[in-house]
């Protein structure tokens, strides 16, 4: 039982976050964007969710306003950037400052404790009663995998259509936008607003998995969503059944279990950022030396 | 259809490096006009590119495009009317897509952007038959990612994509100078049937004299930012090479190279 419910937190948190990576990979890879806001926008979704909650409004609504809330501070980021003119990097950080003052005011104290409040978990366990006490244990699990699928392919088409081509091609060559007569900027704020929107929706979920607010959460966030975007490219772009979305899932979901070891391991929480920027390195030269392989390859044949 | 009207641009204005390149330059290009474009590294041919394309709005002047005033329009709305290949294979497509979704996203120019399917099945075999066109083979290999492809065969997907939607004036920006020899005649043979075939007025920088006087039915020779040379019609066929190459000599030898 002891790896079973290690293994169904892993999977639980990886899905939770896998959405906010899947947002992360909307502007990190296909953007060319390191979009910092999202260390704000994770908090955010929190915000917003437990505020609604604490004022009696149902908890899938407390979901859908945390995503618009994201979507509203990725267009911020992306107001700063395309119409001020200010870096992308300073951009992110400009939007995560100031969303932790907004962050503070939707909810008034920077931590909040809602236990026995309706979330989303309460409601899907009130939807089967009679559930047997082994499946109990694993309905949060359910809940959280069915909508980070559901976010995999509504992505997935999105990405499919006109406007996701358009997404696609502004991040990799600008100048071919222009030439279709499309405005580059308004792309690139629609690509800043669902990557956070995602991001704040995954903050709304694990702050009503866990029934708390913390304004401090979003801390680490990007390195986070970075690291699992990196693992999830790299390693699964080899199997070509997979799309790319799927990896980037798995991907954090390889990344969790990789911190549940370390931590289990014997390591203290707090060695968490320590264990990251390792591994987060490790990714990065594996990258590099699998594509130095695969062009060896090339060059051989 | 593309007028010019006293266009004035200073580069690197009240400091020591202050170039002042165009001074009341004047052009005027009719309808159907294949302008060729030559003349000496910095005489201001892709200037003039930049500021007919809105990549450069100059310090005075007017542009027109047919007949309507352009110069405050940005880059991206004038482009509605102008298409643009850059001497950069690699500016004409998107790397990560594949040649059908290229082609897909091309072909929606002045549609909306909108949530509908990306891809256009419909006009697959349309599109398969303008690949056939180039002899590349690309026509069965449209699901291979434009990235994959050679400099050459990118600038021809390019050029195809440019012009899938007819502009009114295509912009060609020195488009064969980074392709080796046989693939620029590639591409320029597909430039002239695209050209002809469509009636698309065009503006063609080149640095291949060859090309400016086989390809074009007007010629112009730039020379630090003024017209040093201005053929077409008859007086235009009777030009050679070499005649060219006398002037362009000339012009090179005044600057002292």
């Amino acid at each position: 039982m002891g790896i079973l419910s290690l293994a169904a937190g892993i999977l639980e948190q990886g899905f939770i976050f896998g959405i906010m990576a899947l947002g992360i990979y909307i502007t990190y890879k296909i953007l060319d964007f390191p979009d910092l806001s999202v260390d704000g926008t994770f908090p955010l979704g929190a915000a917003v969710s437990t505020k609604l909650i604490l004022s009696g409004i149902n908890p899938w609504i407390g979901l859908l306003g945390a995503f618009f809330a994201g979507a509203l501070a990725g267009m911020l980021t992306g107001f700063f950037h395309v119409k001020l003119k200010i870096k992308d990097l300073l951009s992110g950080i400009l939007t995560m400052t100031l969303l932790y003052s907004v962050n503070y005011r939707i909810v008034g104290k920077p931590n909040e404790f809602f236990m026995g409040e309706n979330t989303i978990f309460t409601s899907v366990n009130s939807l089967f009663p009679n559930i047997s006490p082994v499946l109990k244990t694993y309905t949060a699990l359910l809940t959280v995998l069915v909508i980070a699928v559901l976010v995999k392919y509504a992505l997935d088409w999105y990405l499919s259509t006109k406007s996701g081509f358009l997404l696609k091609s502004v991040g990799s060559n600008e100048s071919l936008v222009i030439t279709l007569a499309e405005d580059p900027g308004k792309i690139k704020v629609i690509g800043l607003a669902i990557c956070n929107g995602l991001v704040a929706l995954a903050g709304a979920i694990y702050s009503q998995r866990s029934s708390q607010f913390d304004i401090s959460s979003g801390t680490g966030m990007l390195v986070m969503g970075l690291a699992a975007v990196i693992i999830g490219t790299t390693v699964f772009s080899k199997m070509k059944f997979l799309r790319i979305t799927t990896g980037v899932l798995v991907g954090m979901i390889v990344y969790k279990a990789c911190i549940t070891l370390a931590i289990s391991s014997g390591l203290q929480s707090s060695d968490m950022n320590l264990v990251v920027t390792v591994l987060f390195v490790l990714t990065l030269v594996l990258n590099d030396l699998s594509k130095k392989k695969g062009a060896a390859k090339i060059a051989k044949t | 259809m593309l007028k010019l009207d006293n266009i004035c641009q200073t580069f690197n204005k009240n400091t020591i490096n202050e170039k002042i390149l165009f001074e009341n330059f004047n052009l005027e290009v009719k309808k159907d006009e294949f302008v060729s474009i030559v003349g000496s590294n910095g005489s201001g041919k892709t200037t003039l590119l930049n500021i007919i394309s809105g990549n450069l709005i100059p310090d005075s002047g007017k542009v027109f495009v047919g007949g309507k005033d352009v110069t405050k329009l940005k880059n991206y709305k004038r482009a509605k009317n102008i298409a643009r290949v850059f001497q950069n294979p690699e500016l004409g497509t998107c790397p990560s897509m594949t040649i059908f979704e290229n082609m897909s996203i091309a072909d929606n120019k002045l549609n909306p952007y909108n949530l509908t399917g990306g891809l256009n099945h419909k006009r697959k075999d349309f599109y398969r038959s303008q690949l056939e066109l180039l002899g590349l083979g690309l026509e069965d290999r449209l699901n291979i990612t434009a990235k994959t492809l050679s400099g050459g065969q990118r600038q021809a997907l390019a050029l195809i994509m440019a012009t899938m939607v007819k502009p009114d004036i295509l912009l060609l920006d020195e488009h064969t100078a980074a392709l080796d020899p046989k693939s620029s005649d590639i591409v320029m043979q597909l430039t002239e049937k695209v050209v002809t075939e469509k009636k698309i007025t065009t503006l063609m920088v080149t640095h291949n004299l060859r090309y400016a006087i086989e390809y074009s039915n007007r010629c112009i020779m730039m020379h630090e930012g003024k017209i040093h040379l201005d053929k077409s019609g008859e007086e235009k066929k009777k030009q050679t090479i070499a005649d060219l190459l006398t002037v362009f000599n000339e012009i090179s030898i005044e600057c002292g190279n």
